[in-house]
């Protein structure tokens, strides 16, 4: 693989590559934004008086919902997130803003706000809703055939329950706005946001003013990962109301104790599921029921539970199934879009399933997922095709001869057989991950690019660079289309007043949805050029001069829309992916019985990028979503206490995968022979799919722990694995109490 | 078992926001602390319009008292005035100096102090007492240094300061920012990652091999990753670079691979001014007392000063790496009008080596000891990572870690199984205690206002054999779910002739349980005999349930780390 670095790696390096955060110099007598926080997690808000809070030396004014000129209401679909609430409805709900001179101003301001509560009970947990039907949508559902029939009928039945843990994004930069007054009668806001476009629409309601006066500037994200997708809104509304009644600059950062409490995750889920499958591990129908935690407001909960059922199946054909969704409303944060979206906690699922049959049938689990891939001409449970379906075998077992995989399961049980304390578990999982927002109208892309007669370039798109390396991308994509050298061209922070109207950058589709559109802006000013007489020049900077002297025009937008996806939600059947993204991983993992705690040894991973624009990028994003995913799996454990209080609200309590967890042996390779035609470049989205490639290390950890027991045992783990939860698993599979 | 009753404490809920600063804490009374009355929140902020700094960059004049003590506790050569020093080193880029250069001084200041920034002098003359470097770095437009948590745990923050090791040797440390009192930088000097790239726009060799292997995504970790990885190719000591090296940094979007292989592609340090810095002293604290209205932090030079000081001055706290104080101004919002830094005290700077016991000055950071220690058994190899990053260890003291008394804290479990003792000072004279005596309750200790921890003594011989566990989520970098440390010592027939054993984690002290050793003691270490040593931890010990761990898992985690020891014996 070739390195190509990030287009800012240099600025990374020497602290030059500047954060919203970092814009503060820029804006004189900026003030400083602290929130009054609510004390329970459910109450109803009897009195609030703020004006306590101007008596504290460098309080400037304070921010409550009479300051609101338009809508208080930040929520994206629903408009069921108050700015300003009225009925609290999770812990730590800011009631009032505080601005100060100082952030010390704004804090000490914000103790002497007054309000007064009335404590209701709260739901707190997935049980708790569903016991008192609290929801806030469902069921969605999709079937196929009659899958109760299927289980009836096959040679073998099995039940069981997962609970899957949510998940943290611990973005390294918290989330940031500042807002301040333009030029020209609008507001201009710097926000660490991937979708500007909303944020200025939520902005525009807030303030009652149409759109065309709000501006919304994101220069690159310390990274974001679905967490600034909705929830960056809110802080970018407060910054705009406090910019809009004070004339000042104001700034809005969370700092991550606030960041931890007040932002959303990714959702808990509950899974329910009922099996038949036939002598051969061949599964014949499944019932499945997920319920997922979606917090305090809707927010996108319901487009991660489409994707939860849309992926329940993974890799594999289910003959049958029966697949509901609800989305449980709780008094917690309101959780979000984090990669995957959803499809990890329906894969999880299949995956967990596929090893109890195994272990029912004491056969190789890997046998078994392989039996049940999908096929060439094979389509889901939705009724797509699962185009180049071939790839999961093809990956499957180039994976399992690059890795060695028979030849270590033998040396594994080696292992196992002489250590009565220490096991070795090995496994190989697949993933298939389809590409595009489920909701079709998000599928376009616009972009603008700008020639001057210099023969230097700007590029301007609608996406947002967050880490993942788009820009880089980009930059690729308009050097190759314009014919020009990447150093001549300098792609524009992503700005509102450049494109309009764009999409979140998310769901793996950054690249294929803005790269597209940039393409076709820089196809425009190259066919110009190119029907230049010869005469016009040999140099990219001559021919451009002599266009302009010719008076034609150099520069062009560009426009993107994926063709040939829809999907009916009344029916739940269409195709609402564009295509799928493949892979798999080998993990082999050593646990250690005296405290439950693992080493993941070696991983190799095979994954399909198509023709892939950046080698180095899309390495990057295999690696880092891998071990996010590894995260998920095994480390990041979020607790709330019985007051509904974020009890891993910080980096000591809620642990990221650190070096322990950097696998000793990581081999990474890219599918050959894999370009996706129909793509930009004949590429294929990157972002979210590595991260279900974990799921091979959970279930290697399963395979040790089986070999703690006799056999012929499912191993129940719950999710996160965590050292407690392995330790247990290994008492019961040794039959021995804790 | 000392005052302390095990197995009939709770630890009490407060334990949940503890952080990884716990187990490096630093040194601190129970304290009188101003607390502002609103939730847990991070205070040092931005206070770009708050005009209270002084921005001169006029050279101060750092030498105002004689008789410096020096950093270095095992080399008392005199050091050269840090004044004639700073005119020769020139190792920043023009334009990372600080934009304004106007004087903007209050006039009430009575009291200033310097410091070198990124190879410039820099004058602080009204600040608040409690801002943190990194606070004051971004309000001077460096914006290199970013705020992942504001507790230690994520070295997006990472400087480096220009140090002496145990060796003697001038070296590069890095250090979190956020955990660093102002004050405290007193007379230092600290190189930010602005610093790093040459004014001709050379890059560092650690920048290039980030670069070069892709070692950032979204970028805003990255600076700390260059700064520990510079640090560490720039340690004096000759080894091939240790990855460990980076543990205090967190990345969360690479999975560390590319990391990995840059650092591991570096050489040796290359020549040049970075390098050339190295054969010259590092900077002297000099003592100081810097009063103003929004605080005060003193520097004294001497324990007798010390003391005097704290005797003067009950509402005072001691501060020695901050690592936890820090902590709890970040984020618990506690603001300490008075610190008094322990930094310049040379008898809490000693270290021993007799024949008879190896004396730790309780001011040396977990870094100097191990430097210091040159024949340490081998349980302190396998220690001194469990505890923390080197981000934190380069700063956190041992004294510091056993005052905060926390009942995760590893060091305590550690020096329990090596029968430590602490030397306690007052004015009044000196008193030693044992160790297990030493811890009260949750978070209290013997140490009576007016006493400060002196010194750690370790008793030799040292016990056979001796090994330390740590149970956590996280195998690096975490906080013990239970730590243990055993100890045993056996005689010509195999038989135990002494036993400790000491854990964290289970009550609301670090604690030994000696009915168990006693079980242990005099016997064969059968089965038979371990069995009947678990039977008594699982019905002495009654640990609680939180966020790290269930109470059974605790208790489970007790025993099989026992039977973990005896199967490596």
């Amino acid at each position: 693989m070739t390195a190509t670095p990030h287009e800012s790696a240099r600025g990374h390096v020497t602290g030059e590559a500047l954060y919203t955060d970092d814009l503060i110099s820029l804006y004189p007598g900026i003030l400083h934004a602290w929130p009054v926080l609510a004390p329970h997690a459910h109450a109803d808000l009897l009195s609030l008086n703020a004006e306590p809070a101007m008596q504290e030396p460098g309080v400037i004014a304070t921010l409550t919902a009479a300051d609101v000129p338009g809508e208080g209401n930040t929520g994206a679909n629903r408009h069921d997130e108050p700015l300003f609430p009225t009925e609290i409805l999770y812990h730590s709900q800011p009631v009032a803003w505080v601005l100060g001179e100082t952030l010390e101003a704004a804090r000490r301001g914000a103790t002497r706000v007054i309000a007064e509560y009335r404590k209701r009970t709260a739901v707190l947990s997935i049980d708790d809703a569903i016991a008192e039907g609290s929801y806030h949508s469902g069921p969605f559902r999709i079937t196929r055939s009659n899958a109760a029939e299927a289980i009836a009928a096959s040679p073998h039945e099995l039940t069981g329950e997962l609970r899957i843990g949510g998940q943290e994004h611990f973005y390294l930069e918290t989330n940031c706005a500042i807002a301040q007054l333009d030029t020209s009668g609008g507001i201009a806001i710097e926000s660490s946001t991937q979708h500007p476009s909303e944020t200025q629409e939520v902005v525009a309601r807030v303030l009652a003013i149409p759109r065309n006066l709000v501006t919304i500037g994101c220069l690159r994200m310390g990274g974001a990962f679905g967490g600034k997708e909705v929830q960056a809104n809110p802080w970018a509304a407060i910054a705009a109301l406090g910019a809009w009644k004070t004339k000042r600059p104001v700034r809005v950062r969370l700092p991550r104790y606030l960041d931890m409490v007040l932002t959303g995750k990714r959702h808990p889920f509950y899974a329910r599921f009922k099996v038949g499958f036939d002598e051969q591990a061949r599964l014949c129908g499944v019932e499945l029921m997920l319920w997922s935690d979606g917090g305090w407001s809707l927010d996108l909960s319901d487009p991660v539970m489409w994707r939860a059922l849309f992926h329940c199946d993974n890799a594999y054909l289910i003959p049958a199934l029966d697949a509901s969704g609800w989305v449980c409303k709780t008094h917690k944060t309101s959780q979000t879009a984090f990669r995957g979206f959803g499809g990890p906690q329906g894969m999880i699922v299949i995956e967990d399933i596929l090893d109890r049959i195994a272990r029912t049938l004491s056969l190789p689990p890997d046998v078994v997922r392989e039996r049940n891939f999908y096929r060439e001409e094979d389509s889901t449970h939705y009724g797509q095709t699962v185009k180049d379906a071939d790839r999961i075998a093809r990956i499957w077992s180039e994976l399992k001869q690059s890795s060695d995989f028979e030849a270590r399961r033998a040396s594994v049980a080696k292992f196992n057989a002489m250590h009565a304390n220490t096991k070795r578990g090995l496994a190989i999982t697949p993933v298939k991950f389809g590409i595009s927002f489920t909701a079709t109208f998000f599928n376009q892309a616009g972009a603008s690019v700008l020639v001057y007669r210099d023969g230097s370039v700007q590029v301007n798109h609608g996406g947002t660079e967050m880490g993942q390396g788009l820009n880089t991308k980009i930059l690729r994509i308009a050097s190759e289309a314009l014919g020009v050298p990447e150093s001549e061209i300098r792609i524009m922070p992503t700005n509102t007043a450049k494109i309009p109207n764009t999409s979140a950058t998310a769901a793996s589709a950054g690249t294929d949805l803005n790269g597209a559109a940039v393409a076709d802006a820089c196809r425009q000013v190259r066919e110009r050029l190119e029907a230049l007489p010869e005469s016009a020049g040999t140099t990219f900077s001559q021919r451009v001069d002599t266009a302009y002297r010719s008076r034609i025009p150099l520069f062009a937008q560009g426009f993107y829309k994926t063709p040939d996806i829809h999907f009916d939600p009344k029916t739940a059947t269409g195709k609402p992916f564009h295509y799928y993204a493949y892979g798999a991983a080998v993990a082999e993992v050593e646990v250690d019985a005296f405290t439950g705690a693992h080493k993941t040894l070696r991983v190799d991973i095979l994954h399909d990028v198509g023709d892939s624009i950046s080698p180095s990028i899309d390495r990057g994003q295999i690696e880092g979503g891998f071990a996010q995913g590894v995260g998920w799996l095994t480390l990041e454990e979020l607790l709330w206490d019985a007051e509904g209080r974020v009890a891993t609200a910080g980096a000591s309590t809620y642990k990221l995968p650190s070096w322990g967890e950097l696998p000793d042996i990581f081999n990474v390779n890219f599918l050959e022979r894999a370009a996706e035609p129909t793509v930009i470049m004949g590429s294929k989205a990157v972002g979210e799919p590595p991260l279900m490639l974990a799921f091979a290390v959970r279930e290697a950890i399963r395979d040790a722990v089986a070999s703690f027991g006799k056999g012929g045992e499912p191993v129940d783990l719950n999710s996160p694995a965590t050292p407690e939860c392995i330790f247990r698993a290994i008492r019961t599979a040794k039959g021995e109490r804790l | 078992m000392g005052s302390t009753a095990p197995g009939t404490r709770r630890i009490p809920a407060t334990l949940r926001s503890r952080t990884a600063a716990d187990r490096a804490g630093n040194r601190e009374y129970a304290a009188k602390n101003k607390i502002l009355p609103c939730d847990p929140t991070h205070l040092n902020e931005n206070k770009q319009s708050s005009g209270i700094c002084d921005l001169t960059n006029r050279p101060g004049d750092p030498t105002k008292m004689p008789g410096n003590p020096t950093l270095n506790p095992v080399n008392p050569t005199p050091k050269p005035d840090p004044k004639t020093e700073n005119g020769e080193r020139k190792t920043e880029n023009p334009k990372s100096r600080p934009r304004d250069l106007v004087e903007w001084r209050m006039a009430s200041a009575a009291a200033e102090f310097s410091f070198t920034l990124n190879g410039l002098p820099v004058r602080v003359s009204a600040e608040l007492s409690q801002t943190s470097l990194l606070d004051f770095l971004r309000n001077r437009a460096l914006t290199g240094s970013k705020e992942g948590c504001a507790e230690g745990e994520c070295g997006a923050c990472a400087v480096l300061l220009v140090t002496t090791n145990g060796q003697g040797q001038t070296c590069y440390q890095s250090a979190n920012s956020c955990l660093i009192p102002l004050p405290a930088v007193a007379d230092r000097e600290v190189l930010t990652v602005e610093a790093l790239k040459a004014e001709n726009g050379h890059l560092a060799e650690v920048q290039t091999a980030m670069i070069a292997h892709n070692g950032s995504q979204c970028g805003y970790c990255t600076p700390g990753f260059v700064v520990s990885m510079f640090a560490e190719q720039y340690r004096v000591t000759n080894r091939p670079p240790d990855v460990h090296a980076l543990s205090g940094n967190l990345c969360r979007c690479t999975g560390y691979r590319p990391i990995r292989d840059a650092l591991l592609s570096l050489g040796p340090a290359p020549a040049g001014p970075f390098h050339e810095r190295l054969a010259q002293p590092a900077p002297q604290l000099t003592p100081f007392d810097f009063d103003q209205p929004h605080g005060r932090y003193s520097r004294p030079q001497s324990l007798a000063e010390c003391l005097g000081l704290a005797a003067e001055n009950p509402e005072a706290q001691f501060v020695a790496g901050n690592t936890d104080l820090g902590v709890m101004t970040n984020l618990k919002g506690q603001r300490f009008t008075h610190l008094i830094g322990l930094e310049g005290i040379p008898e809490l700077l000693e270290f021993h080596d007799t024949p008879d016991f190896v004396e730790i000055g309780a001011g040396l950071t977990l870094t100097a000891i191990g430097e210091l220690w040159t024949d340490a058994p081998p349980v302190i190899a396998e220690w001194l990572p469990l505890f923390a990053s080197p981000l934190i260890r380069n700063r956190a003291t041992l004294g510091g870690n056993l005052a905060t008394a926390s009942p995760i804290g590893d060091s305590a479990p550690m020096l329990l199984a090596l029968a430590a003792e602490v030397r306690i000072a007052s004015l009044t004279g000196e008193r030693t205690a044992k160790l297990h005596d030493f811890f009260l309750g949750y978070r209290k200790t013997q140490l009576a206002p007016g006493e400060i921890l002196r010194s750690i003594r370790i008793p030799k011989p040292l016990p056979e054999l001796v090994r330390f566990y740590k149970a956590a989520k996280r195998a690096m970098d975490d906080i013990s779910t239970v730590a243990a440390c055993f100890a045993i010592t056996r005689d010509a027939d195999n038989r135990i002739t002494r036993a400790r054993l000491a854990f964290g984690g289970v009550a609301a002290v670090p604690l030994r349980v000696p009915e168990a050793e006693r079980q242990l003691e005099s016997t064969l270490g059968t089965p038979a005999d371990l069995t009947r040593a678990k039977q008594i931890l699982a019905a002495t010990l009654k640990p609680m349930s939180d966020h790290r761990g269930s109470a059974d898992y605790r208790l489970a985690l007790t025993q099989s780390l026992l039977d973990k020891f005896w199967s490596e014996l």
